[in-house]
């Protein structure tokens, strides 16, 4: 993952000033994008900032209003085919086809492709194992799991050997588990070279995964850089303390001055700037007399992104 | 590989998934293709068959009602196929397969082309079946081998021609209810506003002339001429200049609907959404 200090990379996707608007609904107001090959690209938003929109309009499913944008190295304008011949995508529903089998999905794939008989089957057999599908590659996806879905999509995805691929939400709706094994699928085309792009709600992904990030807010981007680089502007790590009278909260305020205290909920927030050595540091101040109720550490989420980037929190905004 | 012989892949690939999913769904097939057509045929028969066949007088030339109900019941059988693939064509539109296949580098008419061919072809055999089914409840028919040619030639014609009338439907229909709904006027009202049953003539006059005139009259007449060995006269050509016009109005109908324009556009806007 060290495709974006490598200047001589070359570009993935280039787009400048896309605009999109349904009727009065300006759906994405002059967006600006550079993603390098081999990079991992995350656009993070809430919903309805038009994180699909920009999916939809980059793998030439629907015509932007205005703006430029190539794709590897294509035209969206022009020469969809070329660039359609170098895409995946997965987007943010369900594809599979609910009739067929696993595999017969797999091998729609390499029909649809133009993949020679054994060549789609030697593929078809690869993707399987790899996402862990051999034993349910005969039943029809009606009997998988959610993240089996989304893991056959992903397969279905990938039968082309595409130089790009786009998700749109890949993990939204999946447990924690099915969720790391989707980043571990996610890690792995990246080292063989894959370019990603990803939408995702969650800060949490988009810092485990992407080499750079996008924020989008109502169709414009609001802020964009490395996972670090987003973090330091967002001052949203603290350990929350929760009291139970306020004599104790008075007093642990007292102890703490430079906690943020909430008389109503009794509780008292702490910048959490050194993890570990700043909880210890509170443990030991607060010492035996103060009873604390209840004790939580708060890591950044995409409320404290939007916090921080546009002032308001994402529920409000987006709502 | 010219474009041309990549269309052809493509649209044998669609084919190959809609055989695959009418084998998955064989036992509804079953049911709805070829059980109804039985039964409406039972039912006419032998509930309704003796009133009907009298009154039908002269019409039937001295021969059984079931031989002038047959015909009727084939054009029945065919009309019954259009549902299933508007309704096969609209899960496509409103699931992500047409958007996942929109992303590929696929011919742009392949999809529909597969689901006319199998619908086509699942037509053919119910056709094939229910036409089994009535030479066992006592079905004579009078035809020669060209005239069975000509049979199958009408039967194969009006196939093709509903089909793409269904998957105009099922693309311009919002949902997979919708789809069904809609393909009811052609798989039920019409045949009942047609010589399907009875003749037109013995129609209420409001009707008559509607049901005279209307394309299932002209199929089913042209069919009932063939197996019955009566006069076929101009029916043949006037039944087949029918199915050409309504296969091309379906065709244009579809090619319109099928602009690329996603089930996931079509979701937002029939919510009414904003800047709709
Ligand atoms: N066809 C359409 N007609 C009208 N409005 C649309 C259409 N498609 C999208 N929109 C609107 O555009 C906005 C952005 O939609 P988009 O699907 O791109 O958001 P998103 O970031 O992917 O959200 P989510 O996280 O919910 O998937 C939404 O307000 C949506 O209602
Ligand atoms: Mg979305």
């Amino acid at each position: 993952m060290n495709a974006v200090t490598n200047q001589a990379t070359r570009t993935a996707v280039s787009v400048t000033g896309l605009r999109k608007a349904y009727g009065e609904k300006v759906v994405l107001d002059g967006v600006d994008l550079t993603i390098g090959e081999g990079e991992v690209f995350a656009l993070l938003g809430p919903n309805g900032a038009g994180k699909t929109t920009i999916v939809r309009i980059l793998s030439t499913l629907i015509p932007a209003d205005a703006g430029k944008a190539t794709v590897m190295g294509f035209n969206l304008r022009g020469e969809a085919g070329a660039v359609r011949r170098v895409i995946g995508v997965t987007g943010q529903f369900s594809a599979v086809d609910d009739l067929l089998t696993g595999e017969e999905n797999l091998v729609l794939m390499g029909r649809l492709l133009h993949l020679r008989a054994t060549e789609r089957r030697a593929r078809a057999t690869e993707l399987l194992e790899r996402f862990d599908l051999v034993e349910a590659a005969r039943q029809t996806p009606a009997t998988y799991s959610g993240g089996m879905k989304r893991r056959l999509d992903l397969a279905m995805t990938l039968m082309g050997w595409p130089r790009l691929i786009f998700l749109d939400e890949p993990t939204t709706g999946l447990d924690p588990r099915s969720r790391q094994t989707m980043w571990q699928v996610i890690r792995e085309l990246v080292r063989e070279g894959v370019t990603i792009v990803l939408t995702t709600q969650y800060l949490e992904e988009a810092d485990h995964l992407a080499d750079r990030i996008a924020v989008l807010d109502h169709g414009r981007i609001v802020a964009e850089g490395t996972p670090e680089e987003l973090k330091r502007r967002i001052p949203g790590a603290h350990i929350r303390l929760r009291f139970a009278d306020s004599a104790s909260l008075a007093e642990a305020a007292r102890l703490m001055p430079e906690g943020t205290r909430d008389d109503e909920e009794l509780v008292l927030r702490v910048p959490n700037e050194r993890g570990i050595r700043s909880l210890r540091d509170v443990l030991a101040r607060l010492g035996d007399d103060v009873a604390v109720e209840d004790l939580s550490i708060h890591t950044p989420d995409l409320d404290d992104v939007f916090f921080a980037v546009t002032g308001s929190a994402s529920k409000e905004k987006s709502q | 590989m010219s474009a041309l012989t990549i269309a052809a892949q493509d649209s044998a690939t669609m084919l190959w998934r809609e055989i695959k999913h009418s084998i998955r769904l064989l036992r509804l097939l079953i049911v709805s293709a070829i059980l109804v057509p039985v039964v409406m045929l039972l039912l006419f028969d032998y509930i309704l068959g003796g009133t009907l066949g009298h009154g039908l007088g002269d019409v039937a030339r001295g021969a059984p009602y079931v031989d002038y109900l047959v015909p009727g019941i084939l054009v029945m059988t065919v009309a019954g196929g259009c549902g299933p693939t508007a309704i096969n064509v609209s899960m496509d539109m409103t699931g992500g397969f047409v958007d996942r296949i929109r992303t590929m580098a696929v011919t742009r008419g392949a999809l529909l082309a597969g689901h006319v061919g199998v619908s086509v072809l699942r037509m053919l055999v119910a056709t094939a079946a229910v036409t089994g089914v009535a030479l066992l409840l006592g079905f004579r028919p009078k035809a020669s081998i060209a005239d069975w040619f000509a049979v199958v030639g009408i039967v194969a014609a009006f196939s093709f021609a509903l089909a793409w009338l269904s998957a105009a439907i099922g693309l311009v229909t919002k949902s997979v209810a919708g789809a069904n709904g809609s393909t009811l006027p052609l798989s039920f009202l019409l045949p009942f506003l047609s010589s399907t049953f009875v003749p037109a003539d013995s129609m209420p006059a409001g009707v008559r002339w509607f049901a005279a005139n209307q394309p299932f009259t002209a199929v089913v007449d042209s069919l009932r001429a063939l197996l019955t060995g009566a006069p076929v006269g101009d029916s043949a050509y006037l039944a087949l200049a029918w199915c050409a016009a309504i296969a091309l109005a379906g065709y244009l109908w579809s090619q319109a609907a099928f602009r690329p324009r996603s089930p996931m556009t079509r979701r937002i806007w029939s919510k009414g959404d904003p800047g709709s």
